[in-house]
């Protein structure tokens, strides 16, 4: 029993002793009244065994099971010593979430809620099936795959300072196209511009209370302000390249000194990891894209409905990566390759890595909530790149299974809820309603609070939906 | 389920099944029934299409995941869904060659999209006589 052998080491601090074939111990950041699955304890203590694994392998508030790594995972390793593991990042590489701010309140638009959800679900395809009108060249991709947000912007879908609000640039460089498999850009090339399914959405939200007034002026957040949410990824394409190197991870390393085959890695500096890591930056690269063309398409249908609206890229942040920072080891700023699966980055203020804007603050956190449930903007700090290499959470954690999910609860039933909570929403499926139900999560109230209190980030401000477009 | 091709089995985050058979061309046929499945619910799917899938392995398992795999990538490049395996051989070097019937995406109603297929405690096995799949996809 994993659970069993937790040691308390300060406030939402458990440690996981070092047990045979683990480098460095364990540690979880979790409050008492929270659900841990003990499966999730033991991905925690299985990254540990990885070559180069730096100080402990972390567990994050909203830890669940993954494949490989837990979600809510982090794990920094030394780049001479230490891999990359497809593993480590997951197959949606670069699922992330992006909140544009608008000029309008909650009140411009009490009346219109139904019309907006109309427009934007015919706008915005989950991908599914129906295609995407976005159409593109390979030629064209590769050149996307390299530039990202950035790409797209100079090709007319949106404004410079929409990238300059990304994390990264809006690209990640060291991207090469062409360690991008054709299956991989079969699989995405005719999705640009579109949601996916699973737990990603898009949702019109209003800034229901401010908790910390100065930083949430810094973000250009107000009450009662609307704003706007994008959740999702790179697609197939992600999805391909993290199936096309885990095989050729265990082609070349074999998968028998592994404690789950799903860790399989390749030391950083191998040509093997470099390629993983060129190929995961392109799937990334498209994630930025992705939510570029639709922040275009929010933009153009917005503006029929509202002609004098202006909409801004508040911020944009990735959940599942793998990057090279530097990060203080043992008293020493030095560079490591920092995988988080399921976590966002909390960088605190003067990281020449966040938009100048928001140097002084400390970076924005973007924390999904579930469908009808509150979503939060928190702000990174130095704490947590003293805890957890820079990292906080990225949503509440799934604690209910999807089939259970399914027979509990049923999709129009959850409409009625949403729509009687005063939330319009639209989804490809009733079955995705049912399975994305706020119930099947942890409370996110609870994981904010715990998060806020370890001061890995802290809460600016909470956000409510007022009309969701699900895939 | 008695005597079934397949059943879904509990799991926290993504799906999970298992699938039989009386030998391993049909415990994968009906692995990819229950992709199918996870797609479409119980829909009926037209034999408009024909494609066919090779597909190669180093052992049962990672042949599960390349056949498999295939669907996803039909399904994410060029929208179709399976409606029934009409053909599928599997040689003792592990090669597969299937001949398979479907139809576009765009004309039904969509449950789910699968990101991959994973090894998380994946297996193909014999046991008591017959063939046995165990597959969890990402969702």
């Amino acid at each position: 029993m994993y659970k069993k052998r937790l040691k308390k080491v300060g406030k939402y601090q458990y440690e996981l002793p070092i047990e045979k074939g683990m480098r460095v111990p364990g540690r979880i950041f979790v409050s008492e009244k929270m659900i841990i699955e003990e499966d999730s304890l033991k991905q925690v203590a299985n990254v540990a065994h990885l070559p180069g694994i730096l100080k402990y392998s972390i567990g994050l508030t909203d830890i669940h099971v993954g494949y490989g790594f837990p979600i809510g995972g982090v794990a920094a390793f030394d780049m001479d010593k230490g891999v990359i593991s497809p593993g480590g990042v997951g197959y949606d590489i670069n699922c992330s979430v992006r909140l544009l701010r608008t000029n309008l309140t909650k009140k411009d638009i009490l009346k219109d809620q139904k019309k907006i959800v109309e427009a934007l679900y015919r706008k915005i395809p989950s991908g599914l099936g129906r295609g995407s009108k976005f159409q593109i060249t390979k030629k064209e991709l590769d050149k996307l795959l390299e530039g990202g947000a950035r790409y797209v912007v100079e090709k007319g879908y949106g404004l410079k300072e929409d990238y300059l609000h990304t994390e990264e640039g809006g690209f990640i460089g060291g991207a090469d196209a062409s360690k991008v498999s054709e299956r991989a850009v079969k699989r995405g090339i005719g999705q640009l511009g579109t949601l996916g399914a699973g737990n990603h959405f898009l949702e019109v939200q209003y800034v229901d209370e401010i908790f910390d007034k100065k930083i949430a002026e810094a973000f250009g957040l107000k009450k009662d302000q609307v704003v706007i949410m994008i959740h999702c990824g790179s697609r197939g394409l992600g999805h391909q390249v993290a199936s096309d190197y885990i095989k050729k991870m265990e082609e070349k390393y074999g998968f028998k000194d592994l404690p789950d085959r799903e860790l399989i890695n390749a030391p950083i500096k191998s040509q093997l990891g470099k390629d993983y890591f060129s190929a995961m930056a392109c799937a990334a690269n498209f994630a930025f894209a992705n939510k570029q063309i639709i922040t275009h398409w929010v933009r153009e249908e917005l503006r029929y409905l509202f002609p004098n609206v202006k909409i801004d890229v508040l911020y944009d942040v990735c959940h599942n990566i793998a990057k090279f920072e530097k990060h203080i080891i043992n008293g020493k700023k030095k560079e490591v390759c920092v995988h988080r699966k399921g976590a966002t980055r909390s960088f605190g203020p003067e990281r020449e890595e966040i938009p100048e804007a928001y140097r002084k603050t400390g970076q924005p956190v973007l924390i999904p909530g579930t469908m009808g449930t509150a979503s939060y903007v928190l702000v990174g700090t130095k704490k947590a790149e003293e805890l957890t290499f820079g990292s906080t959470v990225h949503g509440a954690g799934r604690v209910m299974s999807r089939s259970r999910a399914l027979k509990k609860l049923r999709g129009r039933e959850i409409k009625k809820e949403l729509n009687k909570k005063g939330i319009e929403v639209k989804a490809g499926s009733w079955k995705s309603l049912a399975e994305e139900s706020p119930e099947v999560y942890k409370d996110i109230e609870e994981v904010v609070r715990v998060v806020d209190e370890l001061g890995i980030s802290k809460k600016v401000a909470r956000l409510k939906p007022l009309a969701v477009v699900k895939g | 389920m008695k005597n079934g091709k397949f059943k879904f089995l509990p799991h926290t985050a993504d799906i999970k099944f298992q699938a039989y058979g009386k030998n391993p061309e049909e415990v994968f046929e009906n692995s990819a029934l229950a992709l199918k499945k996870i797609l479409v619910e119980d829909k009926k799917i037209r034999k408009k299409i024909k494609k066919n899938i090779i597909a190669k392995g180093k052992d049962y398992e990672s042949l599960l995941y390349n056949f498999l795999e295939e669907f996803l990538i039909l399904f994410d490049s060029e929208r179709f869904v399976l409606s029934e395996i009409k053909n599928i051989n599997i040689q003792e070097d592990l090669k597969l060659k299937a001949e398979v019937l479907g139809d576009s995406a765009e004309n039904y109603q969509i449950n789910e999209h699968i990101k991959a297929i994973t090894y998380n405690e994946m297996f193909v096995k014999q046991e008591k006589g017959r063939w046995i799949a165990q597959v969890i996809v990402d969702v």
